[in-house]
């Protein structure tokens, strides 16, 4: 068969997006992953499962997985048709962007079929199961337990601020299979089946009144060994792929995400737009404040691409990757604050019978830019100690065995 | 313990070409053979910015041919002559060598591009040879650096032309022997190539913030300017000077942000030597996270700079909002990185002896030449729209 053009692919989606779903509205909010419920994961696999049967979905996912084998560049392609269209954006993070590609690195041949296509289809949503109430940023202190039984891991403990589990199906998960090794030696990641017994979900009301990040209990819980994701004992390996692929995915670069990113955080149409609305455009502050806001968002995205080029030519170290995040985050910030500055008074007191004002509980939220994903300290860490090779920082729970580490008390 | 650094400033641009890669080097090696800062501070106590014979060499590495067409002298590399551009410059401003590269370069650029036969014919091979220098004399005193702020005055008289007003900073004006000279004739913009030492041309020197650049007042009391040192048509010259600022603005960036990544490198250096309370700075995570900030911000100045020298190698109609979102990035943090090094260095980095200032005031200076970074937010507002 004769490989479609990208002009005859993009053609073909244009007409196809044009003729099946929703434009957004022009006013509609860039898409930040906030604001999202029950509603928003249905309506999330029920496009995709549109793109599915169109074939328009996984498109730079292998075809005996479900996906459509194409270059990168029809997935940009597509991306920069649908921009005005109303997108599953959720799957992107992390289902397609973070998970998707760590179990095509890791899983085996079962679990790639099982999984891969069912998430193409929208049929899985999935999330991580990484921080724990005694410490999210020492992710390899992790101590929820895994004790094989014979037939099976149990698991037990718990993970916090899981975005998303709440409506979704499955997570991976970090956890302790051995401690009486050292720290990074006792991990095994797992697949596992949020909705099912020995599994309490509770959703976490965040300082914004949102609800996505959710906590876990688990109370005995059965993991059939064929769901260990990568070795036993060799966890640690695993969330290191994890951890690559989150940071490769940061900056919309992933070719598995579907869409660009939908409506792009990368532009300031949305703070032209505000500004527009309080009648401050003309305001010489406010337009320095949103050219500034350009300005960091244009030299980000050239970061992305040059750090992307770096490590690839080997001009830098793979853990600059580390560079972009730590960009991003500081710009998110700052956005934040500018964003609350231009919207003025309406985002501190409205009208009751209008919405609650997104800006202003954004701001409130404003650190979960630097904290979601790994906390700005440790990609910090990251840059200092593993791209200028600074001293790392001293520890005291290296060399002994993990059950001797001292550590904060595992929550109740 | 052993400690070892695993990265340093690195180069400006992962894209270059086999043979852009192989010119860099070799720039760089003349530069460290031929230019070093103890020299710099020599030319600090001089009344001329650099020295004549030093530039000579440095031209016939071919630095002022780059944008210039091959029947004008020059290496015809077409508009993929800016990338060579800007590797020369960021190396430049890795050893804060002097000389005049960027008003020669805006120049001679201009001149392959606009000027007239005996100009490319005569003026041309002078500048590419390194045996003529010239200036651009734009910026008028307290107004912006954009054409909207040009006034001298470009009076008709029969088929020649009475030039009347100042321009200042003008950098190397005091040696050179050509001045390219921005003007308005009948409210249009015009620009005149005139000896800069035509009757009525006055160069006032002035000192400066950076040792190794000489910026001076150039006035012009009814220089008498005839129809052949016309660039271009008359009132045609808009499309010109914004090449020229494109280019300017690059070359300034390409400079600051290679004396940037040298800075940053001796100071990592440093933090690893230096020990207080028995460790060295570079273990303390306190400065290890400002390391980190610095990196990040240090990466994006190279990678704003490489992405304006290509939207410009490319012709790319975003090439004038990539230029200043440039100069607002690198002019911003230049200057702030520069100074988060003074600090690491301590009570050393605020001697005159260390050199750090001179780096400091090569970029300070370059975040004010051609429009500071307001400005050119000013510019980016209106060119989204707003
Ligand atoms: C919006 C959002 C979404 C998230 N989604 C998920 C998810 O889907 N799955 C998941 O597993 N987790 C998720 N997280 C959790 C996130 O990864 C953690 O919050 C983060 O890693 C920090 O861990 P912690 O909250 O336990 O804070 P701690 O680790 O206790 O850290 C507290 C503070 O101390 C700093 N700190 C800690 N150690 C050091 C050190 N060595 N040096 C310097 N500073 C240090 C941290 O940077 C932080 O500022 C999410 C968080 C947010 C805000």
């Amino acid at each position: 068969m004769v490989m479609e053009s990208l002009d005859a692919f993009r053609q073909r989606a244009r007409d196809w997006l044009a003729g099946n779903l929703p434009r957004l509205p022009a006013d509609a909010q860039p898409w930040n992953g906030m604001r999202v419920g029950t509603d928003e994961a249905r309506r999330a696999k029920e496009l995709q499962a549109l793109l599915f049967e169109a074939g328009f979905a996984g498109l730079c996912f292998p075809k005996e997985y479900g996906g459509q084998g194409l270059a990168p560049e029809y997935q940009r392609a597509f991306g920069e048709e649908a921009q005005s269209y109303e997108m599953p954006l959720l799957f992107n993070t992390p289902t397609f962007t973070i998970i998707a590609p760590t179990i095509l690195d890791l899983g085996t041949e079962a679990q790639k079929r099982r999984h891969l296509p069912a998430m193409i289809r929208g049929e899985e949503l999935w999330v991580q199961f990484m921080s724990e109430p005694s410490g999210g940023s020492d992710l390899a202190g992790a101590i929820t337990s895994a004790k094989f039984d014979g037939d099976n891991y149990l698991l037990n403990g718990s993970k916090i601020w899981s975005s998303y589990a709440a409506f979704s199906d499955y997570a991976i998960c970090l956890a302790r299979t051995d401690w009486d090794a050292v720290k990074h030696q006792g991990l095994t990641m797992f697949i596992v089946k949020i909705h099912q017994p020995g599994v309490e979900v509770n959703q976490i009301r965040q300082s914004d009144g949102g609800a996505e990040f959710c906590q876990e209990f688990f109370d005995d819980v059965p993991i059939p060994l064929e769901n260990v994701l990568g070795k036993v004992n060799d966890g640690w390996t695993s969330a290191q792929r994890l951890l690559f692929h989150e940071r490769s995915a940061s900056g919309g670069a992933s070719p598995y995400a579907v869409g660009v990113s939908g409506r792009r955080r990368d532009t300031v149409e949305d703070l032209v737009r505000l500004a527009r609305a309080r009648e401050r455009s003309d305001d010489s502050h406010v337009r320095d404040l949103i050219a500034e806001i350009h300005v960091l968002q244009t030299v980000q995205a050239q970061t992305i691409e040059r750090v992307t080029k770096g490590i690839a030519s080997q001009g830098l170290p793979p853990t600059s990757g580390a560079v972009p995040r730590l960009f991003g985050s500081l710009n998110g910030v700052r956005r934040s604050d500018v964003t609350f500055e231009i919207a003025g008074t309406e985002s501190i007191a409205w009208e009751r019978a209008d919405s609650p004002s997104t800006v202003g509980n954004d701001y409130i939220f404003r650190q979960a830019w630097s904290l979601g994903g790994g906390s700005v300290e440790m990609q910090r860490n990251i840059i200092s100690e593993r791209v200028l090779g600074m001293p790392r920082e001293a520890a005291a729970d290296r060399g002994i065995p993990f059950k001797e580490v001292r550590r904060n008390a595992p929550s109740k | 313990m052993a400690l070892r650094r695993l990265s340093i400033g690195g180069n400006l641009d992962f894209d270059l070409t086999q043979e852009q890669q192989l010119f860099a080097d070799t720039t760089r090696r003349f530069l460290a053979d031929e230019s070093d800062l103890a020299a710099v501070r020599e030319l600090a106590e001089s009344d001329v910015g650099f020295d004549a014979a030093w530039w000579q060499r440095a031209a016939e590495l071919g630095w002022i041919s780059l944008m210039v067409d091959e029947s004008a002298g020059g290496l015809g590399l077409g508009s993929q002559g800016i990338l060579y551009v800007g590797v020369v410059a960021e190396e430049v401003g890795r050893a804060l060598a002097p000389g005049p590269l960027l008003p020669c370069s805006v120049v001679a650029a201009t001149l392959s591009r606009s000027g007239n036969a005996s100009q490319r014919s005569e003026v041309l091979p002078a500048l590419v040879a390194g045996e003529a220098t010239a200036s651009w004399c734009f910026a008028e005193g307290g107004r912006s650096w954009s054409a909207d702020a040009v006034q001298l005055e470009a009076k008709r008289e029969g088929s020649s032309y009475r030039l009347r007003g100042v321009k200042a900073p003008v950098e190397a004006a005091g040696q050179a022997q050509h001045l390219l000279v921005s003007a308005r004739c009948d409210g249009e913009l015009t620009q005149f190539l005139v000896p800069a030492d035509a009757e009525g041309v006055t160069i006032e020197a002035l000192e400066g913030l950076d040792l190794a650049r000489r910026f001076a007042r150039v006035r012009f009391d009814d220089v008498q300017a005839d129809e052949d040192s016309l660039v271009g048509s008359p009132g045609s010259a808009e499309q010109d000077i914004e090449q020229q600022l494109q280019l300017a603005l690059a070359i300034s960036c390409s400079e600051s942000a290679g004396a940037v990544a040298r800075v940053f490198d001796f100071t990592l250096e440093w933090v690893f030597d230096r020990y207080s309370f028995g460790r060295p700075l570079a273990s303390y995570q306190a400065l290890k996270h400002r390391f980190a900030d610095m990196k990040t911000y240090l990466e994006g100045c190279h990678a704003s700079v490489s992405a304006a020298l290509h939207a410009m190698a490319d012709g790319s109609a975003e090439a004038a909002m990539l230029v200043r979102v440039a100069k607002a990035f690198v002019g911003e943090r230049a200057p702030a990185i520069v100074q988060e090094c003074v600090q690491m260095h301590g009570g050393i980095g605020v001697t005159w002896e260390h050199d750090i200032h001179l780096y400091l005031r090569r970029v300070a200076s370059n975040r004010v030449t051609f429009g500071e970074p307001r400005e050119h937010r000013a510019s980016i507002a209106g060119r989204l729209g707003i």
